[in-house]
């Protein structure tokens, strides 16, 4: 019998997405990833495993986050009914806390005793250092020294959480190059680190794993959505920086065709001036941290630099799920600019008495444009996956009050 | 076998070398560090102080498994926008002087696979390129090169570190040929090696199941490390020290050339003595 085509059947069993993803990485990492898949596998259809997860979501994490129908901004919008997954309301303030907890629920049955982790906007480090304070594991956290600046709040976090912080100077010392780092130093301590990577990207498994633990996000939107609307929504929206919150909202949708699903990308300064974080709109297959995916690179293939002003989305790459589902058209991408996420960022504050993340204000953005040109009875469920307290030193010369 | 095919300068060198009874001395340089006339003159210069076999490396904006010494190394490269053409035409120039010392292309996947396998292949054969060392390749992941192989001489060089298993050795010296390249720190290049006796065992097994040579790479950053390596190793690969070496001459402003050369004839002496 042919089985039928699923979407949610991806990666292979090479860690493929079509042509993308797969496991570029040194031989010394190679067993170690091997085994990772190995134990993933069997532990994720582990029943203590999965009761644990669920329970710790629950009491620990918050979960469910509420779906919450945006009165006010469907009324100024006039178009589309406007629903936000609230994962802002998780704790430590976004949804990186979601795979943090999968992942170290993993590494405590791998019997590893020092965890690292690389982060941006450092919701990811700030979940992750959450954790290993929960667990009593060691945290290690390389963050870039721009970010350091930019996201001062979460550095405190993370350093009263008992976190050490490697600031990293090299390249362009943001998220990219901290990425580098975590990897140099998961190559010299193998034997007692666990590497929780934040987004759905690096080698197979991890693509498949983070993606897996934070599709709770949607399955909770299938549910919710019923008690509002007692039916399944026309649109998903979801910010996109290596694209874990996208595609926790997406994946339990990709096989609904109906379902239209559109990711946002940094525009930056504008893709015309260069200064953007929009991989898959402007940058071009390539290998990067573990995976074959949309990369910003010149045409010697050496990577170009990101911008964004939201220190989340500021990555030249993409989880290679993405590159795959833009290829052959699932979800539909579009880039919003730096001025036009802080826009959205102050119209959500004053309008839904919610304060935004930079990240999820340029999924906002796009939703202030797209919102009104639909029916009224077109649904729409945007990933609210960050609240915006750690933007404020950040944004605060760029609002004008 | 292995050791036979007298047109391979790799397969040649390792076996005159046998037979001398002399460990390879394996140096590794950037391409175009710090810029292309430098690099061009050190590696015309390399064979006469005693390397065996020259590693270029290809420079690579995100080399994730080298340390602040080579990273530093690809930035300055890259500043001077050396890019894999450039690498190649490096090689031309060598093979016109030098028809016999081994070369092989060391770096990260992205500019190769840019470039697009096929052409690369062609390219480097023609101008005399004898393998290339793809650090974030694993054998999992090599599809698109090893299908063209066969039409091209060229060696893809395999590594094996202490985390392979032997199940996995065994799988990767099955395609492996020229060379294997032993890391031999579970680390980033330029870390210092210290363990020898942990390397000795190691690479007693690893010979145990290979029928090519095998080099040690990663913290052999001094002539007397690399003294110790070489009473056993077929080979030791100088990386970083050389690398450091040359970005100490830079700031001093002094001849850089002569500093590295030297540095190298050092390494070269050492190794001689080894097996004395
Ligand atoms: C609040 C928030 N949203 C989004 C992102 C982007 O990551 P992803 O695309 O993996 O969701 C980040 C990353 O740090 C973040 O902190």
């Amino acid at each position: 019998m042919l089985k039928k085509f699923s979407y949610r059947d991806f990666p292979d069993k090479f860690g493929k997405f079509g042509n993308y993803g797969g496991r570029f990485v040194a031989e010394t990492l190679m067993p170690l990833i091997l085994d990772l898949e190995k134990k993933y596998n069997r532990y994720k259809k582990d029943k203590k495993f999965i009761k644990e997860f669920n329970h710790l979501s629950k009491s620990f994490i918050g979960r469910p986050s509420p779906l919450y129908f945006a009165e006010n901004l469907t009324n100024h919008l006039g178009g589309a009914k406007i629903y936000f997954k609230r994962d802002e309301l998780n704790h430590t303030g976004a949804h990186k806390i979601n795979n943090c907890l999968g992942q170290i629920l993993l590494a405590k049955r791998m019997n590893k005793k020092r965890i690292i982790a690389e982060t941006g906007a450092g919701q990811h480090g700030l979940a992750t250092a959450t954790v290993c304070a929960l667990f009593g594991l060691k945290c290690v956290i390389y963050m870039g020294a721009k970010d350091i600046k930019r996201q001062k709040p979460n550095v405190l976090k993370m350093k009263l959480l008992g976190a050490d912080i490697v600031p990293v100077n090299s390249g362009s010392s943001t998220l990219k190059d901290a990425m580098n780092e975590a990897l140099r130093d998961w190559v010299s301590n193998v034997n007692n680190t666990f590497y929780i990577i934040g987004t759905a990207a690096g080698p197979h498994p991890y693509p498949m794993m983070v993606r897996d633990f934070q599709s709770v996000i949607g399955k909770e939107v299938r549910e919710q959505i019923f008690e509002y609307e007692k039916r399944l929504p026309n649109s998903l929206i979801a910010c996109i920086g290596g694209g874990s919150n996208s595609l926790g909202l997406f994946h339990d949708f990709l096989d609904e065709d109906n379902i239209a699903l559109y990711g946002i990308e940094a525009g930056g300064k504008g893709i015309k001036t260069g200064k953007h974080a929009s991989s898959l709109l402007a940058g071009k297959p390539g290998v990067l941290h573990g995976n074959k995916t949309y990369i910003l690179q010149n045409k010697h293939g050496q990577i170009k630099e990101a911008h964004s002003i939201s220190a989340g989305l500021d990555y030249p790459g993409i989880g290679p799920e993405h590159s795959w589902l833009k290829d052959i058209g699932r979800v539909k991408y579009f880039s919003v600019k730096d001025n036009q996420a802080i826009e959205a960022l102050k119209l959500c504050s004053r309008l839904e008495g919610i304060i935004p993340a930079l990240e999820p204000s340029h999924a906002l953005y796009f939703v202030t444009k797209f919102a009104p040109k639909q029916k009224k009875n077109h649904i729409i469920v945007m990933n609210l996956c960050g609240r915006g307290d750690k933007d404020l030193d950040a944004i605060a010369p760029l609002l004008n009050i | 076998m292995a050791y036979s095919n007298y047109n391979c300068r790799i397969e040649k060198t390792f076996r005159d070398l046998k037979s001398a009874n002399k460990p390879a001395l394996i140096t590794f340089i950037t391409a175009g560090d710090p810029n292309f006339n430098y690099s061009k003159q050190v590696l015309l210069n390399l064979p006469k102080a005693g390397a065996d076999l020259i590693e270029i490396g290809v420079p690579f904006s995100d080399p994730m498994a080298d340390g602040p010494i080579i990273q530093k190394s690809y930035r300055r490269a890259l500043k001077n926008g050396v890019n894999l053409d450039e690498v190649l035409s490096l090689v031309k120039i060598f093979r016109k002087k030098n028809n016999y010392t081994p070369i092989v292309l060391m770096g990260y996947y992205n500019p190769f696979f840019q470039k697009g396998i096929k052409s690369f292949l062609k390219e480097a054969e023609k101008v005399g390129v004898d393998g290339v060392l793809i650090v974030d390749l694993p054998p999992e992941n090599d599809d698109e090169i090893r299908k063209h192989l066969s039409d091209y001489k060229l060696k893809v060089i395999r590594l094996a570190s202490p985390t392979t298993d032997r199940q996995r050795l065994t799988k990767i010296l099955k395609i492996s040929s020229g060379f294997l390249y032993y890391v031999s720190i579970t680390g980033i290049t330029g870390s210092g090696l210290s363990k020898f006796n942990t390397l000795k065992n190691a690479y007693n097994k690893l010979k145990r199941y290979s029928k090519i040579p095998i080099v040690v790479g990663f913290g052999i950053n001094t002539p007397e490390k690399a003294k110790i390596v070489s009473k056993y190793a077929d080979g030791v690969v100088v990386g970083s020290a050389i690398i450091n070496e040359l970005d100490k001459t830079i700031d001093k402003k002094s001849n850089i050339n002569n500093n590295v050369i030297r540095l190298v004839k050092k390494f070269s002496e050492a190794i001689k003595e080894a097996r004395k």
